[in-house]
C-alpha cells in the first residue's frame, strides 16, 4: 500500500516541520519547550518509521523523558513567563539556510551510495563478544568514541557544577504523586535493567537504561522519596565517576597487558562490555539525574 | 495497517493545534501526554507492519516515560505557581 | 495467525481509530481545560485499549503478547494519574484555598 505510506510518511513530516518551526518561533519560552518535546517524541516515530530501533530508544529516552523534566527545571530557575528576543536578524538567516543548502547537497546521492562499513562490522561481529551490530560498534570497534562521549556527560555535570543558580524547596507531593511513584519506581528499575542487558543481542544499552533510570531518580526526587542529591556525597560522586574510571581503567590495563589501548583480549570481550555498560548505566542515570535536580549547597560545603 | 498509523498521525496533527494556542500552561501540556499516547500506538503498529519486535520495547519506554515524567513536570510547574 | 481473526481484528482497530479522532475532536473543541482533560485522557486509552487489542489478534508470539498488555496496563494508569495531576494542578491555580471538592462540584 504505497499510498498509506505516502500518508503516513507525508504526515510525519509536516508534524516535525511545523513542530521545530513553532519550538523557534513561540513567543514564550514555555511554549517553546513544550513544543521541544513534541518534537522528541515525533522524532523517536521518525526513527522507528526508519527501521532504527537503536535510534529511536534513544530519542524516546532522552526526547521525552530526561530532556522534558531538564528543560523544565531551567524553566524553573530562568523564569517561566520570560517572552524570548525580538525579531531575529535577517541576514543571521542566511547562514541557516547556506548550511541547509550545503546539507541537502551532500545528502541528495546518499540513497544510491552504498558503504562498506555494514558488511565490515557484520564480519567481524562474532570477534566482538556480542551478537547486536550496534554494540559491537559502539562498545568494541570504536570503543574510544563511545569513552570520549561518557566523558562528555561527565564534562558537562562539572560545568553545571560551577553554575547551580539556586534551587527552592519542593513543593509537598500529593498522595496521589507518592503512590504513582512509588509503583512505577521498580518498573523503571526493572525497564532500565531489561534494557542494558538485551544490548548485547537486540537494540539497548548503557545510554537508554541510565536515561530510564534518570527519568525514575528525578520524579522520585521531586516527590520528596529520595532525600537531597549532591557532589559533596561521597557515594553520588562515586557513582558518577564509576563509568569513566571503569573504561579508563579497561583501556590502561588491555594497553599495558594486552594488545593495545581497549582491545580486548578473545574471550573476555563480552564480560568486559557488560561491566563498562553496567558502570556507565550508573554513572550515566546518576549524571543526568544530577543535572536536573542536583542541590546547589554542594557548592558551600 | 500503514493507513491507520497514518490516521493516528493525521489526529496528532490536528491535535498539534492546542498545543499552538493554549491558552493555559496545562492546556499545552494536553497534547504532550496525547501524543504519548499516539505514539506508543503508532509504534506498535509499526512493530507489526514493518516487522520489527524491538519497536515494541520502543513502545513500552515511552509508555513508561509518559506515566513517570508528568510527575516532575507538574512539580515544576506548581513550584513556579507558589 | 488466522484470517477470520485478522480480519475480526479490523473491528477493534478501526472502533480505535474512532476513539482516536473523538479525542482530538474533544482536544479542539471543549471549552474548557477540565473537559478537554477528560476527553483527551479517556478516549485515547480507550483508543490504545482498543488497537492493541486488535493487534493482540494478529500477533505472533506470546512475548509480543505480554509486552503490549504491559504497556495497555501502563496507559490505563498513567492517562488516570496524569489527568488528575493536572486537573488539581489547575484547580490549584484558580482556586487555591478551596478544599478539596470534587472539580465538578464548583464550577
Amino acid at each position: 500500500m504505497p499510498d498509506a505510506e505516502w500518508l503516513f510518511d507525508g504526515t510525519l513530516g509536516i508534524l516535525l516541520l511545523v513542530l521545530a518551526g513553532a519550538a523557534l518561533h513561540a513567543r514564550s519560552l514555555y511554549a517553546a519547550v513544550v513544543m521541544f518535546i513534541a518534537l522528541g517524541l515525533m522524532l523517536a516515530l521518525t526513527w522507528a518509521r526508519l527501521g532504527a530501533p537503536d535510534l529511536a530508544l534513544a530519542e524516546a529516552a532522552i526526547g521525552a523523558g530526561v530532556t522534558g523534566a531538564l528543560l523544565f527545571s531551567t524553566l524553573y530557575k530562568a523564569g517561566m513567563d520570560r517572552h524570548k528576543r525580538a525579531t531575529p536578524n535577517r541576514i543571521a538567516l542566511l547562514l541557516p539556510g547556506l548550511a541547509f543548502l550545503l546539507l541537502l547537497t551532500a545528502a541528495w546521492p546518499l540513497p544510491e551510495m552504498h558503504s562498506p562499513l555494514p558488511d565490515q562490522v557484520m564480519a567481524h561481529l562474532k570477534d566482538s563478544g556480542v551478537s547486536h551490530p550496534v554494540t559491537a560498534v559502539l562498545l568494541n570497534f570504536r570503543a574510544w568514541d563511545t569513552l570520549l562521549e561518557v566523558s562528555v556527560v561527565l564534562i558537562a555535570l562539572l560545568g553545571v557544577r560551577q553554575l547551580y543558580p539556586s534551587h527552592g524547596e519542593v513543593p509537598t507531593p500529593w498522595p496521589l504523586m507518592l503512590a504513582w511513584g512509588r509503583l512505577l519506581a521498580p518498573l523503571t528499575v526493572i525497564v532500565g535493567g531489561y534494557l542494558l542487558w538485551r544490548g548485547t543481542d537486540a537494540p539497548g544499552g548503557a545510554f537508554q537504561a541510565g536515561t530510564v533510570l534518570a527519568a525514575g531518580g528525578v520524579a522520585l526526587r521531586l516527590i520528596g522519596v529520595l532525600p537531597p542529591l549532591g557532589w559533596h556525597q561521597w557515594p553520588v560522586r562515586l557513582l558518577v565517576l564509576a563509568g569513566v574510571l571503569v573504561f579508563v581503567a579497561v583501556a590502561a590495563l588491555t594497553a599495558w597487558l594486552g594488545q593495545g589501548w581497549l582491545h580486548y583480549p578473545t574471550g573476555s570481550s563480552k564480560v568486559l562490555i557488560l561491566l563498562i555498560e553496567l558502570m556507565a548505566t550508573a554513572s550515566i542515570a546518576t549524571t543526568l539525574t544530577l543535572l536536573v535536580v542536583g542541590e546547589k549547597r554542594e557548592l558551600r560545603p | 495497517m500503514m493507513a491507520l498509523a497514518g490516521f493516528l498521525l493525521l489526529t496528532a496533527l490536528a491535535g498539534l493545534w492546542r498545543l499552538l494556542r493554549g491558552p493555559t500552561r496545562a492546556d499545552r501540556l494536553l497534547p504532550i501526554q496525547f501524543f504519548g499516547t499516539t505514539g506508543t500506538t503508532v509504534l506498535l503498529i509499526l512493530a507489526q507492519a514493518q516487522q520489527q519486535p524491538a519497536l515494541r520495547i520502543v513502545a513500552l519506554l515511552l509508555a513508561l516515560l509518559a506515566a513517570v515524567v508528568p510527575i516532575a513536570l507538574v512539580q515544576y510547574l506548581r513550584r513556579v505557581g507558589d | 495467525m488466522t484470517d477470520w481473526l485478522a480480519l475480526l481484528s479490523w473491528v477493534p482497530l478501526l472502533a480505535g481509530a474512532f476513539f482516536f479522532l473523538a479525542g482530538t475532536v474533544g482536544l479542539l473543541r471543549f471549552p474548557d481545560i477540565y473537559s478537554r482533560l477528560h476527553a483527551i485522557t479517556k478516549a485515547d486509552t480507550l483508543g490504545l485499549g482498543l488497537v492493541t487489542l486488535g493487534l493482540i489478534m494478529r500477533a505472533e508470539n506470546w512475548q509480543a503478547v505480554a509486552v503490549m498488555v504491559l504497556i495497555w496496563l501502563l496507559m490505563m494508569g498513567s492517562g488516570a494519574t496524569t489527568c488528575q495531576l493536572l486537573a488539581r494542578y489547575q484547580q490549584d491555580l484558580e482556586a487555591p484555598d478551596a478544599d478539596k471538592e470534587p472539580v465538578h462540584a464548583r464550577r
